[in-house]
């Protein structure tokens, strides 16, 4: 039997701060929709749709990261490498609505917090820390492969920082046998382990895809075709 | 483009394998996120709180439960087919929101296939 609760469920952050988060994650969604309408054509289409689905897949995968903790992939790093951080985002916000509504997974009233952990700030960190690596590292499989697994670490921990952010602001409980301290850094060293079993998921799904198919991975995408001259650059990567 | 389709079709099927087969030898021991707010309260062996104070026990009730909650088929007695037939369920129906969505806001300007010669539709 697997468990069956992986997000933040209802009644841990209070109303208030569920329905501010709700209403920010909202703007930013709506952002990423019209940011993601540049990048969306007939090749990324289809491959948003893939990498939402493998999302949910991987998300399902609890592995071991402690004794009696486990982790799951929250998938920004590889969706943000693969379709870009504007439809990335989007690829993990669907998959944490079906969650929400089909599977009873993470509460409704906190999919405003969810979505902003893991969909908007773990991919957001995710973009940044691979875009900075793919400047120096080369654009190849094996190099996508080590920004893909460096990403998902930091993007880990931020959007389990994020959590503890919320619950700084709308966690009204007296703690007992624990601070507030101790259970942020609780939160980024389990992270940190999670973090660690993403990255090598998300590099052994990038590096292969980029393998198999350079030409559908977002990241590959300024080396593909420079404006006016596709063709000519088209097998040049690989 | 048919190569695309494959390829798709391909990682659709790798997806499938994970979410309805590999996912049933998945850890079944709590998240990161949720043994950090089970510290403090002490756990029975399937993991309900048998006592102490802890940030959990304020969770409150799904607002929902449909046929498919927490991952399982409700009428299906068998866990590992349960599981199995809601992964595929999730992850087909996370294809279809996910690329429904996209094709919905792509810009209406890509939507006809410009061919080098421009071929018109209909």
């Amino acid at each position: 039997m697997r468990n069956e609760a992986l997000h933040i469920a209802n009644g841990i952050i209070n109303a208030q701060v569920s329905l501010a988060f709700a209403v920010l994650a909202g703007l930013a969604v709506a952002l990423c929709l019209t940011r993601a309408r540049r990048d969306l054509d007939d090749r990324l289409i289809p491959m948003a749709g893939l990498v939402a689905a493998f999302v949910f897949a991987a998300q399902m995968l609890n592995f071991p990261v402690g004794p009696g903790v486990s982790g799951h992939l929250l998938g920004g790093a590889l969706a943000a490498i693969l379709v870009g951080p504007w439809v990335g985002a989007l690829c993990v916000t669907v998959v944490l609505v079906v969650q929400a509504l089909i599977f009873s997974d993470g509460g409704l009233s906190a999919l405003g917090l969810n979505v902003t952990n893991m969909a908007l700030v773990g991919t957001a960190a995710a973009y940044f820390v691979v875009a900075g690596l793919l400047r120096v590292l080369p654009r190849t499989p094996g190099g996508l492969a080590v920004a893909a697994f460096l990403g998902s670490v930091i993007a880990t921990v931020a959007a389990s920082q994020a959590f503890m952010f919320q619950f700084f602001l709308g966690g009204d409980v007296a703690l007992s046998g624990t601070t507030f301290g101790a259970m942020a850094l609780s939160m980024a060293g389990i992270h940190l382990l999670i973090g660690v079993g993403e990255g090598v998921i998300a590099a052994l799904t990038v590096g292969a895809v980029a393998k198999a198919r350079p030409d559908l991975v977002f990241a590959l995408r300024g080396l593909r075709r420079p404006p006016a001259a596709a063709p000519a650059m088209a097998g040049g990567v690989a | 483009m048919k190569r695309t389709s494959w390829f798709i079709a391909g990682g659709l099927l790798v997806s499938l394998l994970l979410a309805g087969v590999l996912s049933n030898f998945a850890s079944a021991s709590p998240d990161g996120l949720e043994s950090a707010l089970h510290e403090g309260c002490v756990l029975a062996e399937d993991g309900t709180i048998v006592g102490g104070d802890c940030v959990a026990r304020r969770a409150g009730e799904h607002e929902l439960a449909g046929p498919f909650a927490d991952y399982s088929v409700t009428g299906v007695e068998s866990p590992f087919l349960g599981t199995a037939v809601a992964g595929g369920v999730g992850v087909l129906l996370t294809f279809a929101v996910g690329g429904g969505l996209f094709w919905l806001v792509r810009r209406p300007s890509r939507r006809t296939p410009a061919g080098p010669a421009g071929q018109p539709e209909s």
